[in-house]
C-alpha cells in the first residue's frame, strides 16, 4: 500500500493542533473569600489587637505594615517575625496549644489583614499577596525541617496537612467598605 | 557473489524511505496533543498576568471558570474604549452579569463537583483594584468563594 500520503495527513493534523492549542498550565495564587456577613445576626469576631497585623496598600502603591511604611522586599521578614513570634513578645500574636493528630503544638493566632484602595494597581496587590504566601510557605518549610527533617513539598499528604494546621495561612481580605471610607 | 554488492548497484543510490516520516510526525502530533490544551475563548481583552513566585498549579482544570479583566484589544478599542472591562466567555460583560455566569457554570458541573468550583481571576497587571474588588464582592454574593489570582512565574512569557 502506498503510505506516502500519511505523512501529509499527519502534518495537517499537527498544524491544526499547533494553531488551536495553548501551552502552559494555568497557575496562580489560590484564596478563599470570606462569606458574606449575615446582616441579621452579625456577630463580630473579637480579635485581640496584638493578633492582627494590618497590611495596607494605598492608591499610590505605597505599602504600610503595622502603621509604618515599608518596602515590599522587607514585608516577608516582618510577617514571618510576626507569625512566628520567636521571643514571645507581648505585642505580637499569642500562641495557643492545639492538639493535632495526637500531639500538642503551639499554633499562632496571628491574622494578616490585607487592605487596599480602589486605585491600587493589581500588580502591586499580587506582589504583596505573593510575599505573604512566601512568608507562610517559608515558615512551613522551616517547621517541617525541624520536625521531620524535610521540606514541606517533599512530605506526604498527612504530614503536609499537619503542617498546614500548625502554621495556618490566615490572610483576611478586608471588606471594601472599610477601605473606601479612608479614601 | 552478487549477494555482497554486485556490479549492478554501484551507480544506483537507494531512495530514502519515507515510511518512518509519518511515524515521526505522528509522535510530534501526540506530543502536542498531550502537552497543550484547546484555546476555548477568544481574548477580547489584553491580559498580561502579573508575576508571582509562589504560584500553585490548579488541581482540577475542568472545574475552573475564568473572569478576564483588562483593556479591550486594539481593534475593539474604537468601540469599547480603553477602560478596563470584564470578559466572560466570549463577550464583554458588566459586574452584574457575573451572577448569571456563575450560575450557568455551576449548572454545567456535576452535583459532586460544585463545591470544588474555582473562579480564576485573570486580570491585567495594570488594572486598578477597584474593578477587581467589585468582581470579588459579586463572587462573594454568589457564594463562589474559591478563587485564584492567575499569575505567571517570573521569566515565563505569555
Amino acid at each position: 500500500m502506498n503510505t506516502s500520503s500519511t505523512a501529509d495527513i499527519a502534518f495537517l493534523l499537527l498544524c491544526y493542533f499547533l494553531m488551536t492549542t495553548t501551552m502552559g498550565e494555568p497557575a496562580g495564587l489560590q484564596r478563599r473569600l470570606p462569606q458574606i456577613p449575615d446582616s441579621k445576626n452579625q456577630q463580630d469576631v473579637k480579635v485581640n489587637r496584638r493578633n492582627i497585623i494590618i497590611v495596607k496598600i494605598n492608591s499610590a502603591d505605597k505599602l504600610f505594615a503595622g502603621n509604618e511604611a515599608i518596602d515590599v522586599a522587607f514585608l516577608k521578614d516582618k510577617v514571618k517575625e510576626f507569625l512566628a513570634n520567636p521571643t514571645d513578645d507581648p505585642n505580637m500574636p499569642e500562641k495557643e496549644m492545639q492538639e493535632i493528630e495526637g500531639k500538642m503544638y503551639p499554633v499562632s493566632k496571628g491574622v494578616i489583614s490585607l487592605q487596599n484602595d480602589r486605585g491600587t494597581s493589581y500588580q502591586a496587590y499580587i506582589a504583596v499577596q505573593n510575599e505573604l504566601v512566601k512568608a507562610v510557605n517559608e515558615l512551613r518549610d522551616e517547621w517541617c525541617l525541624k520536625e521531620y527533617g524535610r521540606k514541606y513539598a517533599k512530605l506526604d499528604e498527612d504530614r503536609q496537612k499537619i503542617a498546614r494546621r500548625v502554621i495556618p495561612q490566615n490572610i483576611s481580605e478586608a471588606e471594601p467598605k472599610d477601605v473606601t471610607k479612608k479614601r | 557473489m552478487s549477494k555482497f554488492g554486485g556490479s549492478n548497484n554501484k551507480k544506483e543510490v537507494p531512495q530514502a524511505t519515507s515510511s518512518s516520516l509519518s511515524d515521526i510526525v505522528f509522535m510530534l502530533l501526540f506530543f502536542f496533543m498531550v502537552t497543550t490544551q484547546l484555546r476555548e475563548t477568544e481574548n477580547k481583552v489584553i491580559v498580561k498576568l502579573p508575576e508571582a513566585t509562589e504560584v500553585a498549579k490548579l488541581e482540577r482544570k475542568d472545574l475552573t471558570s475564568y473572569v478576564n479583566i483588562g483593556t479591550p484589544v486594539k481593534h475593539l478599542q474604537a468601540m469599547y474604549g480603553t477602560d478596563a472591562r470584564i470578559q466572560l466567555n466570549d463577550s464583554f460583560k458588566t459586574v452584574d452579569d457575573i451572577r448569571d455566569f456563575i450560575a450557568a457554570e455551576r449548572d454545567a458541573m456535576s452535583e459532586a463537583d460544585r463545591s470544588f468550583m474555582t473562579v480564576g481571576i485573570r486580570a491585567d497587571e495594570d488594572v486598578r483594584m477597584g474593578i477587581v474588588t467589585d468582581v470579588k464582592q459579586e463572587l462573594r454574593r454568589c457564594s463562589a468563594l474559591k478563587i485564584m489570582y492567575a499569575a505567571r512565574k517570573p521569566g515565563v512569557d505569555k
